[in-house]
């Protein structure tokens, strides 16, 4: 058995007030866990445990006061013996009753609980908590316990417990008492017939944010007409060599590996504005616009010059997938220096995709459709693709963003120079 | 095997002649003596004093070098400079600080010369110009070499300067501070006189043993710097020579070397048997035993006479007796005072957390 | 205000400095007739002369301790060693004198001398002149050690170091030379001892020194471009630590990482590490992350080298790392 004593919490601190038990005789304490709040002549100050066992008595009560270094509760260690719930020593008359009745958490028949066998539940089964999530969740009378963690390894951050104190589960949980949950979104009661509110989401909200800051951008777009037979064409016959149909490239792989090979020769797309100066990225970054459930992704595959087509495919087949699950890293989105957005899929012939802050280039990509052709003076049958590119005209001016498009267009025209 | 050592003849600037007793007022003589025989007696009383556990850490005595410390300290002035080696005790007892200061600083007391901080070996006097016992072998060379270089800095070119005077040892002749330390002197021609105390033994490496050059004056030749060997146990020579080199150095802004050769009585430090020296050494050091052979020297040319000696010998017991009472009665230095000497210019965030000590105050709460 | 070098703020420092108090000399290697290694010191012998710009052989154990009794005599040394490399060489005279002689002798006597150094790899120099080894500095009680990390930073720290009565060791970076910035005119001190909050942000702490101090700032205007809000805190003093500052970030942001041209183990992260464990523990959501150097002696050949020092890209990484594990939303 040991004292758990007033604690010296302040410099000038001589004595301490009880605020509040947060442990009733009977409880299990254990180490780090905060058992008691005491005024200070400064501040409220939380009491920790100093190590595991079980609250035996309290020795002062709530509102009053004791000295440094004076008795306030005992503590059975481990390997004690916890007497039965105690009732308060000197609990001054003023104060408010504190609680006396054994708690239920408390071991029907405390000698028995020693036993190997059925010990309280080891601290290594509780889950894993950052400090701060620890102390928030403190400080909102949560029981970490009852909150599911999402950091690695299960560990509670402090978004879960944020998350736990918007919908109140945990605090509930902490009262012992099992109350109603709270409440559906009061959202509802204002919406009319006409009307639904939707609650936005954190994607929603930063996709908004982002493009906020991109349409006060000075920028300005490019269209170019791409003869895609022969990308059309190229496509098909390297795909016909493969017969596992999950690993089938794209238009858009090839795009990525086009632009990213035509990037390298014209590094002043390959930039950002940066206040008072530009930032000229060495490395290739593209990033990829891909619809989500909630808003837009933009994974990025990195280096993608130095990349295979075949490589890039398989990545960003694997960004895509993870994009859609809402599992993308900060890594994963992080770092683009261009961005391309293709609706063709969406059988959208052309469009003009909003820029991607910082970046200065973006490429918004329509669909190949066949389509009569001037080709050697006479009118055929044809596979067009219609390109348009958008750029931040602080960083870039008309002919260094035609020049570029010109030859990303004579790159598709040729596809082995794509992979060449 | 120690080679047969000259103090003569084989330097290459001799040591200038000196007058003999002959030609000394007995005033000064007994002088000598007296502080011969108070470094003597205040070093036996240190020894006894480290083995009564009132005196910690390393402790290395002058016993056998009493001649070479007087004869050295009568001849530097008042205005120059002196940076020693942890072997010190006397120069600091001849430069003229108190006993006392001197023994508290061996006990660690506040009231020492260092104020408890520095110990036997970090003795340091900024009124007498002592600038430190150094602990790291050799570690005092550049330093002091320095120094010589703010006296000339601080003069006008050629003007005469107050010079230093850099004590070492045999064994530090060695090391690179030592070389690069002469290097400079003889380039920047700074006032400095490197004195070499030659007791044949580095702990227990014999000279002979450490050096290409035993002959160790001459170890300045690289750096066309003048170098003396002098008798360390003739006073008056030591005196003499320092006197020259001291001059040159003031005067001509000549750095030079003066080797004093001379006998440690005793092991390297209170603690060192020397069992690595033969009989025939040990005996050698007692027959040349500065202190009995100055004694009779005295007598016999009647400048001192028995009582008188007696009379001497037993006032620096009464003062060693009474710098041993002051010491023990002395306060230790308050813990309080431990970040005291941190810096010399505060800054913000100077670290001042004892072991255990949060390095850190907690959010929310307020440490004093 | 006028923008200057990092190498022209140090150079016009001095200049000032020994034009103020005439007890300011330099010394050094080839600060003289060569003008210095990386000509900080150029047109000062000129200028001063010989007897306040003194041109030392090769010897720093030498010269160093010279320095240093020349400061106990009142003097103030500015000293150049070449590079931080070459200080080892007179570790001793720095760490068992410099450090020492104000304490050790009762409070009798200091030793107002400054050490002037470059550190720093990248320059493909090989393993013996790339180091970043200031911790070995920074960890002897009674030396000062800053480390400056912009042109105006270098100005105003090193007229503080001159005039301070305490030895402090000046690391100056190659990379930084070249770099410029803002400098304000007036003869302003920067006091050492105390950490700046290069950039104010809300999402994380970025602490870092001298170069790396650079690049976290680059760092944090990139990825505020992507909305990730980073606070950098540029240490400016290793010795004395500005704990308070670290901490009193990171209990605003709750996750921190550390970016560090030294060797990771033992380094300056592992200090700034455990202080914040120390001072900001209820505050983190994280871990707290070191971006350090690799530890290997530095190669020559470009690509291990490049390997081996931490960078932008690595910082990155580690930042979004962190606001991944704690489900960051901004």
């Amino acid at each position: 058995m040991a004292d758990i004593i007033m604690p010296r919490l302040s410099d000038t601190m001589e004595e301490g007030t009880i605020a509040r038990w947060l442990k009733q005789p009977g409880d299990q304490v254990s180490r780090g866990e905060v058992i008691a709040e005491i005024d200070t002549d400064k501040a409220t100050m939380d009491l920790e445990a100093y190590e595991d066992g079980v609250l035996e008595r309290i020795l002062v009560g709530e509102g009053s006061t004791a000295p440094i270094g004076q008795a306030i509760a005992s503590l059975a260690g481990p390997g004690g013996t916890p007497a039965p719930a105690a009732t308060v020593a000197q609990a001054p008359a003023s104060a408010p009753a504190p609680a006396v009745s054994a708690p239920s958490a408390a071991p029907e028949n405390p000698a028995a609980s020693l036993g190997t066998s059925d010990r309280p539940v080891a601290p290594t089964s509780s889950p894993l908590s950052s400090p701060l999530a620890r102390s928030l969740a403190r400080r909102h009378g949560l029981e970490i316990a009852n909150i599911v963690g999402s950091g690695p390894g299960g560990r509670i951050v402090r978004a879960d417990v944020e998350a736990a104190i918007g919908d109140g589960r945990a605090a509930v949980a902490a009262m012992a008492t099992p109350g109603p949950l709270a409440t559906p979104s009061s959202g509802a009661e204002r919406a009319g017939d006409d009307v639904e509110i939707v609650p936005l989401g954190n994607l929603r909200r930063r996709t908004a944010e982002r493009l906020s800051i991109s349409a006060q951008v000075p920028h300005f777009s490019l269209t170019s007409v791409v003869d895609a037979e022969r990308l059309v064409a190229f496509r098909g016959e390297v795909n016909r060599g493969l017969d596992d149909s999950t690993k089938k490239i794209s238009v858009t792989d090839l795009l990525v590996k086009a632009c990213a090979t035509v990037l390298r020769g014209n590094p002043e797309i390959n930039s950002s504005w940066d206040g008072d100066k530009l930032l000229r990225y060495r490395r290739i970054n593209i990033g990829l616009a891909v619809a989500v459930p909630d808003g837009l992704a933009v994974p990025v595959v990195h280096d993608a010059d130095r990349k295979s087509v075949r490589e890039i495919s398989a990545e960003s087949r694997a960004l895509a997938e993870r994009a859609r699950q809402g599992k993308l890293s900060l890594n994963d989105i992080g770092g683009g220096t261009f961005t391309i957005s293709n609706l063709g899929m969406f059988g959208i012939d052309q469009f003009t995709a909003v820029l991607n802050p910082p970046q200065a280039a973006i490429l918004a990509v329509g669909a190949a459709r066949s389509e009569p052709i001037v080709r050697d003076g006479a009118v055929v049958a044809g596979t067009t693709m219609k390109l348009t590119l958008s750029v931040d005209h602080r960083v870039l001016d008309g002919a260094t963003a035609a020049t570029f498009l010109a030859e990303l267009c004579a790159t598709l025209e040729n596809p082995l120079r794509i992979v060449v | 095997m120690r080679k047969e050592r000259g103090t003569q003849g084989v330097a290459a600037a001799p040591a200038p002649a000196t007058g003999g007793i002959g030609s000394e007022s007995h005033e000064t003589l007994q002088h000598y003596y007296r502080q011969m025989a108070f470094i003597r007696a205040f070093e036996l009383r240190a020894a006894e004093m480290y083995q009564r556990a009132k005196i910690g850490g390393y402790c290395h005595l002058n016993l056998g070098e009493e001649a070479t410390v007087v004869g050295l300290m009568a001849a530097l002035a008042p205005e120059d400079y002196l940076f020693t080696t942890y072997r010190e005790h006397g120069y600091a007892l001849a430069r003229g600080i108190a006993a006392e200061r001197v023994m508290a600083e061996l006990f660690g007391k506040s009231t020492g010369v260092s104020g408890g901080w520095g110990g036997s070996m970090h003795l340091f006097d900024a009124e007498t110009n002592l600038l430190g016992g150094y602990g790291i072998v050799g570690g005092q060379i550049p330093p002091a070499t320095g120094a010589a270089l703010a006296l000339s800095y601080k003069a006008e070119p050629d003007a005469p300067t107050p010079a230093v005077m850099c004590l070492l040892g045999d064994g530090t002749t060695n090391i690179g501070a030592f070389h690069e330390s002469l290097n400079l002197a003889a380039i920047w021609r700074l006032p400095i006189v490197y004195v070499i105390v030659n007791n044949g033994l580095g702990m227990g490496t014999s000279v002979d043993a450490a050096s290409g050059e035993p002959d160790l004056y001459r170890r300045g030749c690289a750096y066309r710097m003048p170098g003396v060997r002098v008798d360390g146990n003739d006073v008056l020579a030591v005196r003499e020579a320092a006197r020259a080199a001291l001059e040159a150095a003031r005067k001509e802004h000549q750095p030079s070397i003066l080797e004093a050769v001379s006998f440690r009585l005793r092991g390297h430090s209170v603690v060192d048997p020397a069992r690595y020296r033969s009989r025939e050494d040990t005996d050698k050091a007692r027959e040349e035993d500065p202190l009995p052979v100055f004694r009779a020297q005295l007598i016999d040319a009647g400048a001192l006479d028995l009582s008188s000696a007696v009379q001497i010998e037993e006032d620096a017991e009464r003062v060693v007796s009474a710098a041993v009472e002051f010491a023990e009665e002395s306060p230790f230095p308050s813990v309080e005072e431990l970040f005291a000497h941190g810096y010399a210019t505060p800054v913000p965030n100077a670290p001042r957390a004892l072991p255990g000590d949060p390095v850190i105050a907690p959010a929310g709460v307020a440490r004093s | 205000m006028s923008e200057l070098s990092y190498r022209q703020a140090l150079h016009d420092t001095l200049r000032e400095e020994m034009l103020r108090d005439e007890s300011v000399f330099l010394i050094g290697e080839e600060i003289g007739v060569f003008e210095g290694s990386y000509k900080i010191t150029a047109g000062l012998l000129a200028e001063f002369g010989p007897r306040r710009v003194r041109d030392t052989p090769i010897c720093e154990e030498g010269f160093v301790g010279a320095a240093i009794g020349a400061a106990m005599l009142g003097l103030r040394p500015v000293v150049e060693i070449m590079t931080i490399n070459f200080s080892l060489l007179a570790i001793d005279q720095i760490v068992n004198h410099a450090a020492k002689i104000h304490a050790m002798f009762g409070g009798q006597v200091s030793v107002p001398m400054v050490i002037r150094t470059p550190g720093g790899g990248g320059q493909q120099l090989g393993a013996s002149h790339s180091q970043n080894i200031e911790v070995y500095y920074a960890h002897a009680p009674g030396l000062k050690v800053v480390t400056p990390a912009t042109p105006a930073d270098a100005k105003g720290l090193l007229r503080a170091a001159i005039r301070d009565d305490d030895p402090v060791l000046f690391v100056e970076n190659l990379s930084l030379y070249n770099t410029k910035g803002e400098v304000p005119d007036e003869t302003g001190r920067i006091e050492i001892g105390k950490a700046a909050v290069a950039k104010e942000g809300r999402d994380i702490t970025v602490v870092a020194y001298s170069r790396a101090a650079v690049i976290a700032l680059d760092v944090a205007r990139r990825l505020e471009a992507e909305g990730i809000s980073v606070e950098v805190i540029d240490l400016r003093s290793l010795r004395p630590l500005d704990r308070e500052t670290v901490c009193a970030s990171v209990r605003k942001t709750s996750r921190a990482v550390v970016l560090e041209d030294d060797w990771l183990s033992f380094g300056v992260g592992a200090e700034i590490a455990a202080t914040i464990q120390e001072g900001a523990f209820d505050y983190l959501d994280a871990p707290v992350r070191r971006v350090a150097a690799a530890e290997v002696p530095l190669p020559y050949a470009k690509p291990l080298e490049n390997a081996a020092l931490p960078n932008a890209d690595a910082l990155i990484k580690v930042i979004r790392e962190i606001l991944d594990d704690t489900r960051y939303q901004r």
